[in-house]
């Protein structure tokens, strides 16, 4: 007997806005919720790799810099939009914010052995555009769809 | 020894540590701290250590994962010793090359070729 043919899967999500605490599993479930949404709009893995380095990597700022004066479960809200051309993530913590121009550049030879300090160089190259608000506690990024090889 | 909860597989060959990773993702800051710390404790038992991370369960990392890792370069450095990675998937490689830090590495493609580059 064969198997009904199964129904189509359920659509992920592709817009939500989400309150998250410094809480990996909290921070895990954003993440697979953006996979999961990238995958049904078609996105490549090397797609995926790069909003998922370019997410972690925001919101471990946001923590461990944006919230460094503040009680361990103080919020960040995040906020993304997947479609078939572009994904969008803005966050935005709750801390004095930052001026992203002031991180030294980790690339030159008398900084490449500081721990530090790679996060938001790697968001600029994995993100097609990144942006700050003028406090500098919320980061706005958007990935395109690369143009398919010919 | 490694613990009962070591995110690491560690064996010792020819006067080589060699670590391996559990975890596909090396992502959390908690959990690169304990890597981090598991991996200075068997940087502290050897006199020169001779110490290869291999990344071939690896699929993701992040920047806390390369500044740990800057951390432990520095610790072995400090004890005239040699550190190798190998087995870096592409993508991740890429990430290295991004940042520079195939600069300051040495990296090879396989466990084998890391061995015989111990001097």
């Amino acid at each position: 007997m064969s198997n009904p043919r199964p129904s189509n899967p359920p659509e992920p999500p592709m817009k939500g806005t989400i309150v998250v605490r410094h809480n990996r599993a909290e921070v895990e479930g954003i993440q697979n919720a953006l996979d999961a949404a990238m995958s049904a709009a078609g996105f490549t893995k090397a797609s995926l790799f790069a909003v998922r380095l370019a997410f972690q990597e925001a919101i471990a700022n946001a923590f461990n810099h944006g919230h460094k004066t503040l009680p361990h479960d103080t919020p960040a809200t995040v906020e993304y939009l997947v479609t078939p051309h572009e994904v969008v993530i803005a966050i935005e913590d709750q801390g004095p914010g930052f001026q992203s121009e002031t991180v030294a550049d980790c690339t030159l030879d008398e900084n490449l052995e500081i721990p530090r300090g790679r996060g938001v160089m790697l968001i600029r190259n994995y993100m097609t555009d990144v942006r700050y608000n003028a406090k500098g506690n919320r980061i706005e990024m958007s990935y395109r769809r690369p143009p398919a090889a010919s | 020894m490694p613990s009962a909860d070591s995110r690491l597989r560690v064996r010792k060959q020819d006067a080589v540590v060699q670590v391996e990773f559990i975890d596909r993702n090396i992502l959390d800051e908690a959990n690169i701290q304990l890597i981090s710390d598991e991996i200075s404790r068997l940087i502290d038992q050897e006199a020169a250590p001779k110490l290869l991370i291999s990344f071939a369960n690896v699929d993701h990392l992040s920047s806390a994962a390369l500044g740990a890792l800057i951390t432990i370069n520095n610790k072995v450095r400090n004890k005239s010793g040699q550190l190798r990675l190998a087995s870096i998937d592409p993508q991740i490689y890429e990430v290295f090359v991004i940042t520079r830090l195939n600069k300051l590495f040495q990296i090879h493609e396989s466990p084998e070729d890391a061995l015989k580059s111990f001097a």
